[in-house]
């Protein structure tokens, strides 16, 4: 076992995509020469040349409805979306093109295409580079949507997505890519659609994903040394979303709280809630909790930012107050 | 299909004619259709545009690949779509080309390479450089042929894909089907510019502008361009000058413009003035005319009847197609 970066492991899958099939380009904004926005491509274009590693213009909605196109004519492009703010300008041809085809033309329309986008807070960029907007995507039907959190997924989440005939975004949370963590070669993991319990426990399940799946784990552990027996449940994909192991978690520990790096309203984190009122209401113990972000857009200064996102500590404090009793003692709407 | 020159004899120019005349007719087919209620949604008639579909279909060969508007029957029929698949597909039969899913603004065949149907303005534009990408990279010498609107041109996605396919150099003939009305706004109303094949000549293309109503200019022009692009000329433009016969979709009042207007135009529609042609200069009978109608009235006859009769899709298939299951080979 080795130590990796996310930004190694997210590179490392992409060379292996490009080395394993020949219908798998990379384009984007800045993949090419630049070397990536957040570096993840540096070097590539050398090893691979301009026809497999392509720098397009400042064309959001042209080159990701190109990269669908292509996915129609047989090919597997990844489509790097620079961060998530600016694939809104390409909403139309992700929501109105790549996820509605196949179904539209009754399975005639093929769209075996990946986008990857950089996504999150914590980098002090401010509102129009610093959000989470898998929630939007992961609403669409036809559309897959992956979140990788550990390092064993950005290494192999890539390839189980290029693998499925279907449109997969990926996100990769920028704060992630410095991370390092030890990755097991050929690792074996879940298929891209399951949820794993990251960590076991009987006292309460948290909920989360991506980017938050590290500050669970670790107020998990603190909650631990309190003696108290902290599940967590990393979704991995929000669509299509694992119910069953939300449920089952649940029926388990009879307590949930969601841990969401986007906004509280109207949210992931609603729809896992309401699956569990749904699902599983006789079995809590305990209200459903969410520790979501505040509903601003982010701030530059550093400590607003931090404000606004979801901490180690409101995650621990959140959780006691559920494990130690059964009411809310304070219950704030952000 | 698919040669350089264009052979001008009687039997091309019936051929022509006749495919005209299966879409003017079955546009009016859909009329009564629509009123009594055997269509729904929105319907978008081709009637005036014909000789576009018509001309630009004779320059595409087999594989090459087509992409359309909402308004797009006519470019189905002319592409070769059966018309009982396509008139299914508007009763939101099971064996419509779309499996009821897609109705008048969402025609597909993938066998045809007819990608659509796509009722986003401009909203094809993308998908057509992407699979002229996918061509050019697998070394296909085919052409990837996208028909858009003149109200196509004020998105920023016209532009964008525009700078991409000539700075890619990517096969791919764009047909502007400049009807001067974007739903109810005139040209002049709506583009800073109103010579559009200029704006794509900005971007460094070949692009020209012709009579979209003649049949023959259409299939000639189509057809150089289809030549140039195959040995490697890179995009090329073409704007066809057209015009709508009929509102916009059903539910136009038509408020926007004159009947004198329309009347004018109807005069140099392509179907009278081809006719016209060919009468005059004795290359047409009145009963080889009267054949060629009688034959495409029989084809829509039977459309209808066999799409009446189709049976429908089931509830408990509705999310069949949503996702592949099987991994791609
Ligand atoms: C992005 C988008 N905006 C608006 C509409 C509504 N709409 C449908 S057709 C149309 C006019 C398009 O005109 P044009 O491109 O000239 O094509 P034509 O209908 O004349 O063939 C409009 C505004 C739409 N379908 N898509």
């Amino acid at each position: 076992m080795s130590e990796v970066t996310f930004r190694e492991a997210f590179k490392a899958a992409i060379v292996e995509a490009l080395n394993d099939d020949p219908r798998v380009f990379l384009m984007g904004e800045d993949v090419g020469h630049y070397g990536g926005c957040y570096a993840v491509s540096k070097g590539l274009i050398d090893q691979f040349g301009t026809q497999r590693i392509i720098d397009t213009p400042l064309s959001e909605s042209g080159f990701v409805g190109a990269g669908i196109g292509a996915a129609m004519g047989g090919m597997l492009p990844i489509v790097e979306v620079m961060t998530v703010n600016f694939s809104l300008l390409a909403l139309d041809q992700i929501i109105n093109n790549a996820a509605t085809l196949r179904h539209m033309s009754a399975g005639q329309i093929a769209v075996p295409l990946v986008i990857r986008m950089a996504c999150g807070a914590g980098k002090q960029l401010a509102a129009q580079h610093s959000h989470s907007f898998e929630g939007f995507y992961a609403h669409v039907p036809g559309l897959k949507v992956l979140y990788p959190g550990t390092i064993a997924d950005a290494r192999y989440m890539l390839k189980m997505a290029l693998a499925d005939p279907n449109p997969v975004i990926i996100f990769e949370h920028v704060m992630l890519y410095n991370q390092s963590a030890e990755l097991a070669e050929n690792n074996d993991i879940a298929p891209m659609e399951k949820a794993v319990i990251r960590k076991t426990g009987s006292d309460l399940s948290i909920i989360t994903w991506g980017g938050c799946l590290y500050k669970a784990v670790a107020a998990a552990e603190q909650l631990q040394e309190q003696g108290f027996s902290i599940e967590v449940v990393d979704l991995r994909c929000l669509r299509p979303l694992d119910r069953e192991t939300i449920i089952d978690s649940v029926q388990r520990t009879h307590k949930a709280l969601i841990v969401d790096e986007s906004w509280k309203s109207v949210g992931m984190s609603a729809e896992i809630s309401a699956t569990i009122a749904e699902q599983a209401f006789w079995y809590l113990d305990a209200p459903i909790r969410r520790v979501c972000s505040i509903e601003v857009p982010f701030p530059y200064a550093g400590h607003l930012e931090q404000a606004c996102i979801p901490q180690i500590e409101q995650i621990v404090a959140v959780a006691l107050e559920m494990l130690t009793t059964a009411i809310p003692s304070e219950q704030v709407t952000l | 299909m698919g040669n350089d020159k264009i052979h001008l004899n009687r039997q091309h120019l019936h051929y022509l004619l006749k495919q005209m005349l299966r879409i003017r007719r079955f546009e009016e087919r859909c009329v009564t259709l629509y009123s009594e209620e055997k269509i729904r949604g929105f319907l978008h008639l081709y009637n005036g545009e014909e000789a576009i579909a018509v001309g630009v279909m004779q320059a595409l060969n087999q594989d090459d690949a087509v992409l359309a508007t909402y308004r797009e029957h006519g470019h189905a029929l002319a592409r070769g779509l059966s018309m009982t698949s396509i008139m299914a597909e508007m009763f939101g039969k099971q064996s419509g080309c779309s499996g009821g899913r897609g109705g008048s603004m969402h025609l597909f065949d993938d066998k045809l390479r007819f990608f659509g149907g796509n009722a986003i303005v401009a909203g094809a534009l993308p998908l057509a450089v992407g699979l002229a990408l996918a061509d050019k990279m697998q070394q296909r010498q085919l052409v990837t042929c996208c028909i858009f609107g003149e109200g196509a041109v004020a998105e920023g996605e016209f532009h964008e894909s525009l700078n991409l396919a000539k700075l890619w150099q990517l096969p791919i003939l764009f047909i502007c089907e400049n009807n001067l009305y974007a739903m109810g706004t005139a040209l002049e109303i709506e583009e800073s510019n109103q010579k559009i094949h200029l704006k794509a000549a900005s971007y460094g293309m070949t692009s020209q502008v012709i009579n979209g109503m003649n049949v023959i200019d259409v299939e000639a022009a189509a057809k150089l361009a289809c030549s140039a692009i195959r040995q490697g000329d890179g995009p090329h433009f073409i704007e066809c000058r057209t015009y709508r016969f009929r509102g916009h979709s059903m539910f136009d009042t038509q408020l926007y413009r004159q009947n004198s207007e329309i009347e004018a135009w109807k005069l140099k529609g392509p179907i009278v003035q081809l006719t016209h042609w060919l009468t005059e200069n004795k290359q047409l009978t009145n009963t080889e005319l009267q054949a060629i109608e009688q034959d495409v009235d029989a084809e829509i006859e039977e459309a209808v009847q066999t799409a009446d009769k189709a049976s429908v899709e089931p509830v408990a298939d509705i999310f069949k197609h949503l996702y592949a299951e099987a991994p791609h080979e």
